[in-house]
């Protein structure tokens, strides 16, 4: 047992201290390297199944499982070929590529519009004093908990019908539905209350005195927000846009709800979703689809990655 | 004419009972530097941020010039404000730091450029101007600070503690340099420090405040001479003014033992009030060694020799206890630790107030 002195001394940081050791130390230990090796390899061996599958040519794949690639060595680029351009079983005899560019044109906007619009939003509740901005703020952080799924069918009547009460039209019907308008919106209004929460915290961290010292050398707020904040936030808006990027490019239900049945905005997901159905039974040609479509992100994740800069403030106030 | 005109200023913050700076009344004339002096939580920080309209105004007015700035935001208040921790832009280099303000105003690039490079050498910075902040030490922070500030040309310079941050002898170093150039430049200063030195080597004019208070504003020669109330006579000075309280008698204030002779008419003052002693104010330095046995005794407890001085730290007693009181004696001819001295003030040369009020009775 031990002494009631040893386990109520509130000043004493020394079991706090050393119980974060001792995990540190167990996460060191080959059996944890082991254990997460193990763990990495069990996660991964799917999606590389999946990747090895995307080169078989298609009898290959019907007859024999991917890990009798590696003996009999049989790869072919031609589903790639054929599920980008030629597959004419998409509705469009283009293949998948009208709706990759689709889903590009949904992305980008939906990245930009929140991050920009949030950033100013960060900046004026975290920085600019005015009645009720706390309220405000936590008002938009508790939005988080309302699931968008429930949002969906007033957006879409709102979208077709625009918003009545009796008969007072408050918002004349907007005849946005399946446009891309329709998804830039509904993934702006969806991702705004993270994203002024996550950019509120990084923004109000920055040093009150450089705001002021802008202020006082005759910056105004859009001035001090442009030059001063927007520099100085990179990494949390790199982030936040790498988040949002693949939250929307990965996104099928907020496309499918929104522009579902129209070809010329469907998003990638929507049809690669409908090949399942379509072509179950031509595993090389799904495969090849969901790669394409995990291009991309990686390629924003890689490129952003760099904006997760380190030390930006350094210099700035005593130090 | 820029000067500064406090009327009545007050600042209540949102929640908080006592005014953190309550009928504050200054008239800065024009080319003046004035210190604002202080222990911490004293307002004078809340002050200087009133003037630069960081900080809401909630009674009075504040004028620079004949303009009434109370409610204009910071930017149309032609001001430059240094920050305690300078508040550089971390992500330009110092020549865009110190060309911020202009490049705001729609100054032409050449003469930014022009501006930003007598600034520079000014103040020595010529060969930093492309560095970024993080590149420079502390005391090269502190002087593109400076920089930002005298590139604008402002009707009013404020500084908020801007030596705070660097070490014993650059701060004393800087110091000299600061005032030299507010004096060349003439432009209208504001200087807030928690360091009475500072205060009293700077400025042209002194104002001590305490619990959002102004206790006197004078010249730091006067303001030493002729402290206003027990706190300044406390507050100003190094080491500070011994402030005893003792009891009235007939000719003087009563120490065991002895009678020092003081001022009749105050004494007669607070006699009229009604009041049975009196604080007593000596400097270290406004004591006289008797060798004849006379005057107040004091037993050693400390010497500190300061090269020039020496100060030594002890005991008189004063209706049976014991205060503290400290002396400047001969740096070449130190008293041991345990010794009893004898000690008089200076005639002239003391301070009387009233203990109950704190104010200041003699002349």
């Amino acid at each position: 047992m031990s002494t009631p002195a040893e386990v109520v001394s509130p000043i004493n940081t020394g079991p706090t201290g050393s119980a974060v050791k001792a995990v540190r130390r167990s996460f060191a230990s080959p059996l944890a390297s082991v254990l997460v090796i193990l763990l990495t390899v069990l996660w991964t061996v799917p999606t590389f199944g999946l990747f090895i599958a995307s080169f078989r040519p298609s009898g290959a794949s019907a007859t024999s499982g991917w890990w009798t690639a590696f003996a009999h060595p049989q790869l072919t680029l031609s589903n790639y070929n054929t599920v980008l351009f030629h597959s004419a079983n998409f509705g469009t005899s283009g293949g998948i590529m009208p709706f990759l560019v689709n889903s590009l044109a949904i992305t980008i906007p939906a990245t930009l519009f929140p991050l920009s619009i949030a950033a100013m939003a960060a900046y004026v509740l975290a920085w600019v004093k005015f009645r009720g901005s706390d309220a405000l703020f936590f008002f938009i952080f508790a939005l988080q908990v309302v699931p968008l799924q429930l949002a969906l069918v007033p957006l879409l009547q709102l979208f077709s019908g625009g918003a009545h009460i009796g008969t007072i039209a408050l918002i004349p019907a907007l005849n946005v539905s399946g446009t891309y308008v329709s998804l830039w919106t509904a993934h702006t209004m969806f991702a705004l209350p993270l994203a002024i929460y996550l950019l509120h915290n990084f923004i109000a961290q920055i040093p009150r005195d450089l705001i002021e010292a802008g202020l006082v050398d005759g910056a105004s707020h859009f001035r001090v927000f442009r030059t001063i904040i927007l520099p100085l936030a990179t990494p949390a808006l790199a982030a936040f846009a790498i988040f949002q990027f693949l939250w929307v490019w990965n996104d099928l239900l907020v496309g499918l709800t929104f522009a579902g049945g129209s070809q010329a905005v469907e998003p990638l997901t929507v049809r690669l979703s409908q090949m399942v159905g379509s072509f179950g039974g031509r595993w090389e040609l799904l495969t090849a689809g969901a790669f394409i479509a995990i291009i991309v992100p990686l390629a924003v994740f890689f490129s952003l990655q760099r904006y997760f800069v380190r030390g930006l403030l350094a210099g700035s106030v005593k130090g | 004419m820029t000067g500064v005109i406090y009327e009545d200023a007050s600042c209540v913050y949102p929640g908080a009972e006592r005014p953190a700076v309550d009928k504050l009344n200054l008239d800065i004339q024009d080319g003046e530097f004035l210190v604002l002096v202080g222990p911490s939580g004293c307002g004078k920080s809340t002050s200087l941020r009133m003037l630069a309209g960081l900080e809401e105004v909630t009674a009075g007015t504040i004028r620079i010039g004949e303009r009434d700035v109370t409610h204009l935001p910071p930017k149309d208040r032609d001001i430059a404000m240094v920050f305690q921790n300078y508040a550089l832009y971390p992500h330009m280099t110092v020549a865009e730091n110190m060309g911020f303000a202009l490049k705001i105003a729609g100054v032409p690039k050449t003469e930014i450029r022009q501006k930003v490079e007598d600034a520079a050498k000014l103040l020595e910075l010529t060969e930093y101007l492309g560095r970024k902040p993080k590149a420079l030490s502390g005391g090269q922070r502190q002087r593109v600070a400076m920089g930002r500030a005298i590139v604008r040309e402002p009707k009013v310079f404020l500084m908020d503690e801007p030596l705070s941050n660097l070490d014993a002898k650059l701060r004393v170093q800087t110091r000299t340099q600061i005032a030299s150039l507010q004096r060349r430049l003439g432009i209208t200063t504001v200087y807030v420090t928690h360091d009475q030195v500072e205060a009293m080597t700077m400025g042209d004019r002194v104002a001590v405040l305490k619990d959002g208070l102004l206790q006197q504003c004078d010249t730091p020669r006067h303001m030493y001479e002729k402290p206003a109330n027990v706190f300044v006579a406390g507050f100003i000075g190094s080491p500070a003014m011994n402030l005893i309280e003792a009891p009235i008698v007939e000719g003087g204030v009563a120490f065991d033992g002895t009678v020092v002779p003081v001022d009749r008419d105050s004494l007669g003052q607070a006699s009229s009030r009604g009041e049975s002693s009196v604080t007593l104010g000596v400097r270290p330095e406004s004591f006289d060694l008797t060798s004849d046995g006379t005057g107040i005794a004091v037993i050693v407890n400390v010497v500190e020799e300061l090269g020039a001085d020496a100060f030594a730290y002890g005991t008189a007693k004063v209706g049976g206890g014991d205060v503290d009181v400290i002396v400047r004696v001969d740096a070449r001819n130190t008293p041991a630790k345990g010794e009893t001295l004898h000690f008089l003030p200076k005639p002239g040369e003391t301070h009387i107030f009233s203990t109950v009020s704190g104010d200041r009775l003699s002349q």
